[in-house]
């Protein structure tokens, strides 16, 4: 009887001395710890491969010649299949809207005329200087693309908005048909997986390519 | 379609088309046949109009979107019948013209130049009066253009004394 009276404290002691030892574990908080270890280490890397397989896709329209003829590097714009100089030496003028009686709009208006041949699309204009592309590589373009001091002070979510929704740059997906009668190309991708593309890029972190 | 602009300050409304070429509402139903058809690609300018005061080429322009606009021909470039537009007036000065077909497109680009740049230099008018002339009177055209801009100042500082003048009357 006696040493049993010892032995039950004994054991009491050493199960406390034990907890506090180690301290129980929660298993589903360690499953959780391991999950979000797991997530910061793959996520991210899984999101920038998407991210840049996005970017590839949407730079198949981004510089496609339907919008790079109207991105010059000079004050120039180009036109045609094989981005010749515009024609009658048309210039950018002040604001893009090229020079006094010769404007974008003497002879382009909001919609193409497939009579004349002559594309249009609304406020059918020359991009901005600091957006000229020609010459630079995709992952110079979309840096500019993100960069405000280029890109109008936009944010990448008025960026997205202006590439999927201006209507001038939709054109590029409805470019009508020359002064020959034959449809000019389009970029290579639908404007459905464009728009796809492009929110994808952004939504994984509108990664560039190095 | 039920189209209504106003052309040379006259009210008209057409029953057409809307992808109709606004030339040939003004040609064959306005029965205006000052301005011309040259190629029908907006490339030669023969056709150049004034829509609300820009240069337009009317062979490319659809009829529909010159609704509730103010179209100028050539017919109604000067103010008057009894008085020529500066442009008119140094056209005539400088005899520019060879067989004359491209003209009026030519003087209502030049207008529409004036209206915003009023003293051009050579460089500005080579950049915007990019029309086309078959007969190669673009040196003649240069010394109109020069003329016109200074018929434009002399005119405009006539009408400033006179308005002066007026008011020191009144």
């Amino acid at each position: 009887m006696k040493k049993s009276y010892l032995i039950t404290p004994f054991i009491f002691l050493c199960i406390i001395g034990l907890s506090l030892a180690f301290p129980p574990t929660n298993q589903a908080e360690v499953a959780t710890k391991k999950a979000s270890i797991s997530d910061t280490e793959v996520k991210p890397q899984q999101d920038k491969q998407a991210s840049l397989a996005a970017f590839d896709e949407m730079m198949k329209v981004v510089m496609h010649k339907r919008c790079m003829n109207c991105h010059p590097s000079d004050d120039f714009p180009r036109q045609g299949e094989d981005s010749h100089l515009h024609y009658f030496g048309i210039q950018r003028g002040k604001d893009g809207h090229g020079l006094p009686a010769a404007k974008c709009g003497t002879c382009h208006q909001s919609e193409n005329n497939d009579f004349s041949g002559v594309p249009g699309a609304p406020h059918w204009h020359l991009a901005p200087r600091s957006m000229g592309w020609q010459g630079l590589s995709k992952a110079e373009v979309g840096a500019a693309l993100l960069d405000k001091s280029k890109n109008g002070d936009r944010s990448l979510e008025d960026i997205v908005k202006h590439i999927t929704e201006d209507p001038l740059v939709l054109w590029v997906f409805n470019p009508g048909l020359n002064h020959e009668g034959t449809p000019r190309e389009a970029p290579p991708i639908s404007k459905e997986d464009y728009i796809k593309a492009v929110k994808k890029w952004a939504e994984t972190g509108a990664h560039l390519p190095q | 379609m039920t189209i209504s602009f106003k052309i040379n300050g006259k009210a008209q409304t057409v029953e057409v088309d809307g992808q109709t070429p606004l030339l040939w509402v003004i040609r064959d139903l306005l029965n205006l046949k000052g301005t011309k058809f040259g190629c029908g690609q907006a490339a030669c300018g023969a056709c150049t109009i004034h829509v609300n005061g820009e240069a337009v080429r009317s062979c490319s322009y659809a009829v529909k979107f010159a609704a509730d606009k103010e179209i100028t021909t050539i017919e109604g470039l000067s103010p008057s019948e009894e008085q020529l537009h500066p442009v008119q007036q140094a056209w005539i000065d400088e005899i520019v013209p060879q067989c004359g077909y491209c003209q009026p497109g030519f003087m209502m680009a030049t207008a529409a130049l004036l209206n915003k740049n009023p003293n051009p230099t050579d460089e500005d008018i080579d950049n915007s009066i990019i029309n086309i002339c078959r007969c190669a009177t673009y040196y003649r055209m240069r010394k109109a253009i020069h003329r016109a801009a200074k018929l434009t100042q002399a005119n405009m500082s006539a009408s400033t004394n006179q308005e002066e003048t007026t008011s020191e009357t009144h």
